[in-house]
């Protein structure tokens, strides 16, 4: 068994045993930490499908995760205050409401999308911050949805079979989740649509000369790593029971890019552990001082700058750790440049 | 009339983003980095300003405060961070950026405490001049104005018409043939930075009278800062000042203008709430427009 697996299958086995864990020990917190870090896990994986893979920054990320979740807050306050929307009285069931809210973010993924992937690099990373900021404003101007205050929800949203109300049960659904989301990720960045995206990255001529069109499968990453943020973002809202802006804020979208670094880039799994590591280092911070960040940014400081391949790559680094890895088949220098001659 | 001091209020924003968008947009230009931590520049600034300005009393002393102290805590942050991340990739640029920005909010707070004093202003300050029959406008505001004019000014002066600006335009075309050539390279990377800082001192405290001196400050006026050299074409000065003259008026004239027109169009509780919204994403549609137009902006920095 090769050591990634072990990882893997190590970090699932924390993440199942968990609810067991915290019943034994008397803490039902958590429960409510580790639903958390699946959470925003799910949210980390579909950004690193982006940035990982498809070599898109995109520094809106946190508009799907906002507006999945705001689909539920809005479908469940029109649903609570009887007041149909568009004629139609709402419901609180997941099959209905969440499917829906999923199909949402598809719609502004696609079009966010497609007006961004017109431009690249800096100018890419800018116009997807600035369309995340877009839907953060014209959320917080939603009078009847709070504005600045958001949405409380009255009840979490039902689901046949189980009992979301249970945080157990809860945590277990977004376990879940989160497992089938990073199979699929693993799948889809192992198929032909995955090497496609990555050529694309290595090379965007080369692959223009293979006959590729570059902007459909980018879209395409770009709508379903939408998709997965907003899958994030409903089950936020159904957690917290609670919705507000600051779900789509830029700092929010900062965020998520450092989970991505901080667990490595274009792993996946990475992203989880440094969502995990991200939330935790906040919680035991913050409980030590009210001035955490003072500690975290020069933490997350050091990571950037001197961790190559953040978290994930560390544990699959060989041992022992501080010594350089040799350089593979390293070819002579003066073959080197006989070739370019 | 209303148009009129409108567009004045429009030209004041303009002088604050262009003030924070030239900096910046140098910065990317030359060294193709990413800085977010920009704003937190600018909030030091403004920080200072209010800090020597309650303690001395005059107003001079707190601008000249403001400058210095955001130069200083620039030249710290560029010697022992910004260097490392010029040849990194976009990513790590806004991660490291991102966390000096974690890193000074907390800074200044443990400093500061969370709400700095007042800024006491001399009495001129708070008056007003007739600009024209029957317009009474703020000397603040006007001061404003001027600064951000004159900062324009004196940075064409200073990118055409002398040796250093002759440096940081062929540094922005290629940095490696200028250090070939024996340009101590490093030292102009350190000296453009830290002349952007002293923009953003500049800029925090002409603000710091005006607007609220506050955690956070700094995130809010960056955004929009680099829509606006998005806008104008990333590195070039000349797109700052075009991005922040078109932005700052958007954004004085939407306030005026949107919602009397929107009130027309639609009825009244829509609107009200829709009109909000649409005044403070005004600035991100025109930046989606423009690149959508435009990809590299208006005035972009090479053809």
């Amino acid at each position: 068994m090769s050591r990634r697996v072990l990882i893997d299958l190590l970090c699932l086995a924390t993440f199942a045993l968990l609810p067991l864990l915290a019943s034994w020990l008397h803490e039902p917190f958590l429960v409510s930490l580790f639903t958390r870090l699946a959470i925003y896990g799910m949210a980390a994986a579909s950004l690193d499908l982006l940035i990982g893979y498809g070599a898109m920054i995109s520094f809106g990320h946190a508009a799907f995760f906002g507006l999945g979740g705001y689909v539920v807050g809005v479908i469940g306050f029109h649903t609570s205050q009887a007041m149909p929307l568009w004629g139609w009285e709402g419901s609180s069931s997941a099959l209905i409401v969440w499917p829906l809210s999923l199909l949402v973010c598809a719609l502004f993924a696609l079009v966010v999308g497609y007006l961004s992937l017109r431009t690249s690099g800096v100018q890419f990373i800018m116009i997807t911050l600035a369309f995340g900021q877009m839907l953060y404003f014209v959320l917080s101007s939603l009078s009847l949805y709070g504005g600045d205050d958001g949405i409380l929800l009255n009840e979490r949203n039902t689901l046949p079979g189980l009992d979301l109300e249970n945080p157990v049960q809860f945590y277990y659904l977004c376990l879940g989740l989160l497992v089938a989301w990073l199979l699929f990720c693993r799948r889809l960045v192992n198929s032909r649509f995955g090497y496609v995206l990555r050529g694309l990255k290595q090379s965007e001529r080369r692959s223009i000369s293979l006959g590729l069109h570059p902007l459909r499968y980018r879209l395409s990453a770009f709508v379903i790593a939408g998709v997965g943020g907003g899958l994030a973002g409903i089950l936020w809202a159904n957690y917290a029971m609670f919705v507000s802006p600051d779900m789509g804020a830029w700092h929010k979208s900062g965020e998520l890019m450092a989970m991505v670094i901080l667990g490595g880039v274009g792993t996946l799994i990475g992203p989880v552990l440094g969502a995990a590591v991200y939330l935790g280092l906040e919680q035991v911070l913050s409980l030590w001082t009210e001035h955490w960040l003072l500690i975290f940014g020069p933490l997350l400081l050091v990571v950037v700058l001197f961790g190559k391949k953040g978290l994930y790559g560390l544990l699959l680094s060989p041992w022992p750790r501080w010594r350089k890895p040799p350089v593979p088949n390293a070819p002579p220098a003066i073959a080197n440049s006989e070739v370019r001659s | 009339m209303l148009l009129l001091e409108q567009i004045l209020n429009g030209l004041q924003y303009s002088a604050l983003l262009f003030l924070l968008a030239s900096g910046l947009t140098l910065i990317f230009g030359i060294m193709g980095v990413i800085n977010l931590a920009h704003g937190a520049f600018y909030m030091v600034g403004a920080f200072c300003a209010a800090y020597t300005a309650s303690l001395s009393g005059s107003f001079w002393l707190a601008g000249l405060a403001a400058v210095i102290g955001s130069a200083l805590y620039g030249l710290l942050i560029e010697t022992s961070i910004m260097r490392r991340l010029y040849a990194r990739d976009h990513l790590d640029q806004v991660l490291a950026t991102l966390a000096v920005v974690f890193f000074t909010n907390e800074l200044i707070t443990v400093l500061f405490g969370r709400s700095p004093p007042a800024m006491p202003t001399p009495e001129w300050y708070g008056t007003f001049v007739e600009v024209l029959p029957g317009l009474m406008y703020p000397v603040s505001r006007l001061l404003f104005i001027a600064a951000g004019a004159l900062v324009a000014i004196a940075m064409w002066l200073l990118i055409n018409h002398t040796r250093l600006g002759m440096l940081i335009r062929a540094g922005a075309d290629d940095h490696e043939m200028v250090g070939a050539l024996g340009v101590n390279i490093a030292r102009l990377y350190t000296l453009v930075f830290v002349f952007g800082c002293v923009l953003c001192g500049l800029a925090g405290f002409m603000a710091a009278p005006l607007l609220s001196v506050e955690i956070g400050m700094g995130e809010k006026v960056l955004i929009t800062t680099f829509v606006v050299i998005v806008v104008g074409g990333v590195g070039s000065v000349r797109g700052a000042l075009a991005g922040a003259l078109l932005i700052g008026m958007v954004d004085g004239l939407g306030r005026a203008y949107i919602p009397q027109l929107l009130d027309q169009l639609l009825p009244a509780e829509v609107s009200g709430t829709l009109s909000g919204g649409l005044i403070s994403a005004s600035a991100y549609i025109v930046m989606a427009v423009v690149l959508l137009v435009r990809p590299r902006g208006l005035l972009p920095a090479r053809a």
